[in-house]
């Protein structure tokens, strides 16, 4: 904990001297000596305070516990990539491929992360399809992408 | 007394029961999942409340929310897992009474003493709140630019362990309002150029991001399997809480006073609540050495406590548009897009739509007797579903539910950095509580400190010339030197 401490505060660090420089261009209110770049000084000037306080905390050795108290073996990271793989493939590919082709594809990815047997998931990846197309496009009408099936719609 | 008529009647509508009868069981089922949070079902329920007029809107998230604050306690009696983190305070206890095969009193003091807690909570909500609302109606800008400090420095102080980790999840909150053309000055502000971001960073994906998608990520990264401690069935789980009642009234009433008030304070809700509830029963309780060996005073109190916080958690929401606290930040958003600004305006202009609110807080209460009681009888049923098998579902939920809400891509993709940044925030110590509230109050607390600085023109000591104003500003002020005070006296 103590060293991601030193990490993260140094990257708070970085991201207030990003905010505190950009702030200078924000205008003025007119007739007002403040303006625009009020709020986002004050909030990179707390970020830089905070970032040192914990780089300063972590290296004298007081951090505080996280929450976080698992043996790193018991953690699989891979599990956690291809639920943001799913998600950054529906971003992508979901106007061009279609709702009703690519959300069975990003809940098989996820069942069979998760370790759900093939037959299963495939089931279930078919059916939790049709249950969201059902619940958001027939009924509260979201207008789901159709893709390249609107021909075929 | 016509409003409360009127109200009645927006209320006792078959779409409405209907709804807060499917919003009960979505409830239920959400919290009795460990890893689902009653916060996640708010979050989730958005996008399908998005596309309902405001008293039903407002009623399916109050019904699920309190049957899923109490159902959570049933995986803490049975898995030793929380279905929620309100019931985390006394899982250990709960699941120790039931190895001692007392499962019954273990899920039937939660769910007793859940609904006592909460009619609590609602009670004083109805009482309080429009009588903060009168006072609030001659509030200035100086009043709630006090109160929004006032509120952050609760979430920083009271509700985290560690102020400055709380301060650094404020500050980002705040940089994340701070996007978009929304200030004094209307200039574009972190947009680089991009036409989504002028219009800000939509709060609803965020928070499906913060409290859904974290918790699938979550859930990847460490896979439990969960043992169940019975496999008989349950008795009555009435049987003996007449006596219970008898022997914990001022428990009860400890609990869901505590809860109420730490509910009412921005930032920290029902899970805080529980912990300081049960931490508040084993220091007064006559016999503490029995805690933490199965012994349901401490259920009694944190389980009255965590249901209480709910109502308390609307009391500045409803009046002065501040979260109580995660839930109701939330809720604070759909207020918003269903036209029902919070604040004491609301309490003169639709007294009916609140009043709405107020009677479906008490349907839900009553609601949970009979269905906290059905929950627990198929709960074996229910918690044999793998959460493996729900979670890949959910986040497709959470894709579309993002998307819904301004039909646009752009939504997904905010919901999925926030779900990272929620998981790493999480993950480092960082409580999600505080960045909350700074989005909420982000552009509130701007506007108003700059139509103060109009009025003072240049004199700071205009802030605190109002009597109230002068009283909440002296009291952050006092809160913020605290730490210092007590330094040097030790010196």
């Amino acid at each position: 904990m103590r060293r991601t401490d030193a990490w993260v505060g140094l990257g708070l660090a970085v991201l207030a001297g990003a905010v505190l420089w950009s702030a200078r261009a924000f205008p003025n209110v007119p007739g007002q000596k403040l303006g625009a770049a009020f709020l986002p000084t004050l909030v990179g000037a707390g970020l830089l305070l905070c970032g040192i306080g914990l780089i300063v905390r972590s290296l004298r050795g007081r951090a505080y516990a996280g929450h976080e108290a698992l043996a790193a073996g018991s953690e699989h990271f891979g599990s956690s990539l291809v639920v943001i793989g799913a998600v950054l493939a529906y971003i992508f590919l979901s106007e061009r491929v279609g709702f009703l082709l690519i959300a069975p594809l990003c809940l098989l990815a996820g069942f069979v992360a998760f370790r759900i047997g093939w037959r299963r998931a495939l089931l279930w990846a078919v059916g939790g399809t049709v249950l969201v197309h059902v619940a958001f496009y027939k009924l509260l009408r979201v207008p789901l992408p159709w893709g390249v099936i609107t021909p075929f719609y | 007394m016509d409003a409360v008529a009127t109200a009645f009647g927006l209320v006792f509508q078959p779409y409405v029961l209907l709804v807060i009868a499917l919003s009960a069981l979505y409830g239920l089922f959400v919290g009795a999942i460990p890893g689902l949070t009653a916060t996640m079902a708010t979050a989730l329920l958005v996008p399908v409340t998005f596309f309902m007029p405001p008293v039903p809107a407002v009623a399916a998230i109050v019904t699920a929310t309190a049957m899923a604050i109490f159902s959570g306690d049933i995986p803490s009696a049975l898995l030793r897992m929380p279905g929620t983190p309100a019931s985390a305070a006394y899982t250990d206890e709960a699941f120790l009474l039931t190895k001692k095969g007392q499962a019954e009193t273990a899920l039937g003091a939660g769910l007793v003493f859940s609904v006592l807690g909460g009619i609590f909570g609602v009670l004083v909500l109805i009482v309080a709140a429009p009588a903060l609302a009168e006072v609030a109606l001659k509030f200035s800008s100086f009043e709630y630019f006090w109160l929004v400090m006032l509120g952050f420095t609760c979430a920083i102080f009271i509700a985290g362990s560690d102020p400055l980790k709380g301060c650094v999840s404020l500050l980002l909150g705040l940089l994340i309002s701070v996007v978009g053309l929304e200030n004094p000055a209307g200039a574009p502000r972190y947009t680089f150029g991009n036409a989504d971001l002028t219009g800000g960073i939509p709060l609803i994906p965020l928070m499906i991001g913060m409290f859904a998608v974290s918790e699938i990520l979550r859930f990847a990264v460490v896979v439990a399997k969960p043992v169940m401690a019975t496999d008989r069935p349950f008795g009555n789980v009435f049987k003996g809480m007449g006596a219970l009642l008898k022997k914990y009234p001022l428990q009860l009433f400890r609990g869901s006073a505590l809860g109420t008030l730490v509910g009412a304070l921005p930032g920290a809700g029902a899970d805080i609540a529980a912990w300081m509830s049960y931490a508040m029963s084993k220091r007064f309780s006559k016999e503490p050495q029995k805690f933490g060996t199965g012994h349901v005073e401490g259920i009694v109190e944190s389980g009255a406590a965590n249901n209480a916080a709910l109502g308390g958690a609307w009391i500045p929401a409803l009046v002065f548009g501040i979260p109580g606290d995660s839930i109701t930040a939330i809720a604070i958003g759909v207020l918003y897009l269903k036209d029902m600004n919070p604040g004491p305006t609301l309490f003169v202009n639709n007294p009916q739509n609140i009043y709405a609110v107020f009677i479906v807080f008490i349907l839900a209460q009553l609601l949970m007797l009979p269905f906290g009681w059905g929950a627990i009888k198929v709960a074996k049923q229910i918690l044999r579903i793998p959460a493996a098998l729900l979670m890949p579902l959910i986040l497709l939920f959470c894709i579309v539910g993002s998307f819904a809400i301004n039909n646009s891509l752009f939504g997904v993709v905010v919901m999925l950095v926030a779900g990272v940044l929620g998981f790493f925030m999480e993950r480092w110590g960082f409580p999600v509580a505080p960045t909350i509230l700074g989005v909420v109050l982000g552009t509130m607390l701007e506007e108003h400190f700059f139509s103060s600085l109009i009025k003072a023109d240049g004199n700071f000591l205009v802030f605190f010339e109002r009597p109230i104003a002068g009283t909440l500003g002296a009291l952050c002020l006092l809160i913020w030197l605290w730490p210092a005070v007590r330094m040097l006296r030790r010196r």
